[in-house]
């Protein structure tokens, strides 16, 4: 219970750095001074930041792969056990198993899964939706999605430290350095 | 300390995709100004039209329940008529959205960016139009649950051989897909809109639409992956789908219906219709909202390319299908051409050749492609064409069957007028809404392909301008 507690009043350092070019080094330094609680806000992806951060890529194409071929089984599945199992009926003099005539079932529900884990999958592991977060009390951080690029590093990082981490930041060259909760 | 080298390195002696060199503020200001600023007079008396075609819409689809699909002017043979021509023009509208969100962003054609979202609008709203038409055709709609593969209380399933069935699944398949594609594409601007509001309830209201959305890399890491992977899902919708919708008239025996040319012609002409759509509600967003820097006429130029290649496409397709139906020996298939081209509905059919195989040519001219009046009275026409295109093709191939005791001369109702106009209304009163309430440019997308978005800019300046050696 604490623990969850803790988790969520998270103290969390927030600077700004002028360009994404100056942010991209930033993240460059953090990585190397061995934070790995941090994240970069951007008004668009940055090219290049998931090595800057030291993150793997996203797993998510696996996920959604795996779920695509398991929905293009069950739905070929689903058509032979339907008309060949478990009601027979006679069309056109057709095989009841007439495969052929299953693909473009098959097509569209294996696409349409792929679709929605895809979409649950992104909200999933990038924790959305989250409508209470450190950053959103500053008023200066809203311009994240204007022109404004900032670094936040959270209280749970194993290196965080309110006096060191905000010297450190102001050392790689952050402004407008405000500590939330 | 080692950062990849980004592919974006910048290539001077190209235009500039967005013109006018704006800011990332500039941009920001532009488009979320549209959604803040007052409501234009304009867009009220735009919109207290389309509404009331899209009432008209609801009225007239009251009494479709209430009377059945007797109001229509259908009569056997002719058991499709504006109600099956009506949601072949709709989803073939759609396909042109998604072709410029997906496969030209798997095609690194950046200059997507600016119009995909009010494409892929226009993709939606176009699919609930067309989906309208095969829910209420079927005469008893109570029964629709039928196409779904739900235990039901006869205990029978779908029949999966049937091409209407593949066309449910087809359909709703590409619905869902865009919608998807569409909001998660949006949520980083929602959440701009968010920062930028004022007012509480529009702080709510974005906010719970933009799920907390913070632009943070590690957000930024799996959406990017699922934008593209949503791109790659949407690709073969694009000829998946209308391919689908033709098999609904290319598996049946009927002469003028069965054909194998019908996939790839069905698509090339869905993808026709659909960018002379995105041209018509371009322009006028344009002009409307001063965004001409936005859609530049790169823009519109590239766009019309794209309906001169595919107007040459379905072109090639009316060609073929004559020549087919000489060459078969069929004389019921030659008849039915014959019949198309010079029997009673000669009018609709020379309208349909009119505006979709003389009009695309106009393009070949470079000074006619960026003439804006041009394109825009040219998309109208190209329209036209193509709602006329599937009428031909479905009354007439249906109205002379093989049996002429029973030919006769499909005459439309009022019922069939006023629910084709009422459904344009309701495709506008969304059109509008979203317009309105939603950013109709991607800000994110247009950011990312500024020149200073590149995190080598600054150094590649300095390169070029010598202040740095080596």
């Amino acid at each position: 219970m604490r623990m969850a507690k803790d988790k969520l009043h998270n103290k969390v350092i927030l600077a700004e750095f002028e360009s994404s070019g100056a942010i991209l080094q930033a993240a460059c330094e953090l990585r190397d001074a061995g934070y790995t609680h941090f994240d970069c806000h951007s008004p668009f992806p940055i090219h290049g930041m998931n090595d800057a951060m030291g993150i793997k890529r996203s797993s998510l194409s696996v996920l959604v792969g795996s779920f695509a071929l398991l929905a293009l089984g069950g739905a070929f599945y689903m058509q032979y056990w339907m008309s060949s199992v478990d009601y027979r009926l006679v069309i056109s003099g057709k095989p009841f198993n007439s495969f052929q005539a299953y693909t473009p079932v098959v097509f569209a529900l294996t696409v349409l899964t792929a679709a929605i884990v895809s979409f649950v999958a992104v909200l999933g592991l990038s924790k959305l939706p989250r409508f209470n977060h450190p950053t959103f009390s500053s008023e200066r951080f809203a311009r994240f999605s204007d022109d404004a690029f900032f670094v936040s590093v959270e209280s749970d990082d194993a290196k965080f430290d309110e006096v060191k981490t905000r010297s450190f930041l102001v050392s790689i060259g952050a402004q407008n350095i405000e500590v939330l909760e | 300390m080692k950062i990849v080298e980004s592919p974006g390195t910048h290539n001077t002696t190209v235009a500039p995709l967005i013109a006018g060199n704006p800011t990332y503020h500039d941009v920001t200001q532009k488009i979320s100004g549209v959604i803040e600023a007052r409501t234009p007079k304009l867009w009220y008396v735009a919109i207290s039209i389309s509404g009331a075609f899209a009432l008209m819409f609801l009225v007239m689809l009251t009494i479709l329940f209430l009377k059945g699909v007797g109001i229509w002017g259908l009569q056997i043979p002719v058991g499709w008529g504006f109600d099956i021509t009506n949601f072949v023009f709709w989803v073939g509208i759609g396909h042109a959205g998604t072709l410029i969100s997906a496969i030209l962003f798997l095609l690194r054609q950046r200059w997507r960016t600016s119009i995909n979202r009010f494409a892929e609008a226009m993709t939606i709203f176009a699919i609930i139009c067309a989906g309208i038409w095969p829910a209420i055709h079927v005469g008893r709609p109570w029964f629709l649950y039928y196409v779904f593969p739900v235990p039901n209380q006869m205990s029978v399933w779908p029949n999966f051989r049937s091409p209407l069935l593949w066309d449910f699944f087809a359909v709703g398949t590409y619905f869902t897909c865009s919608l998807l594609f569409w909001y998660l594409g949006m949520v980083p601007d929602l959440a701009t809109i968010r920062n930028r509001a004022k007012s509480k309830i529009k702080k709510i209201v974005y906010g719970i639409f933009s799920l907390g959305w913070r632009g943070g890399n590690r957000q930024w890491r799996h959406y990017e992956v699922a934008y593209l992977l949503l791109a790659g899902i949407s690709t073969p919708l694009v000829l998946s789908v209308h391919s689908v919708v033709s098999t609904d008239f290319s598996v049946s025996v009927l002469p003028g219906w069965h054909s194998t040319i019908f996939p790839p012609y069905f698509v090339a002409g869905a993808i026709f219709s659909g960018f002379a759509m995105v041209l018509t509600l371009a322009l006028i967003a344009r002009k409307v909202f001063g965004l001409e820097n936005y859609i530049t006429m790169t823009h519109l130029d590239r766009m019309n390319k794209i309906i001169l290649v595919t107007g040459m496409m379905v072109a090639y397709s009316y060609v073929i299908e004559f020549f087919i139906a000489w060459y078969s020996g069929n004389m019921y298939e030659r008849f039915a051409f014959w019949n198309r081209a010079f029997g009673p509905y000669a009018w609709a059919f020379w309208i349909m050749a009119f505006c979709n195989v003389v009009v695309p040519q106009i393009f070949w001219s470079k000074k006619l492609r960026t003439s804006i009046p041009v394109m825009f009275v040219a998309s109208l026409l190209i329209n036209v064409g193509m709602w006329f295109e599937r009428y031909v093709i479905i009354v007439t191939s249906l109205s002379r069957d093989f049996l002429p005791s029973s030919w006769q001369y499909f005459k439309p109702t009022i019922y069939d007028l006023g629910m084709l106009a009422g459904s344009f209304g309701l495709f506008l009163t969304m059109f509008l809404l979203f317009i309105r309430f939603l950013p109709m440019v991607a800000m994110s997308e247009v950011k990312a392909v500024l020149p200073q978005s590149d995190p080598h800019h600054s150094e590649a300046l300095e390169l070029e301008t010598g202040t740095v050696k080596g």
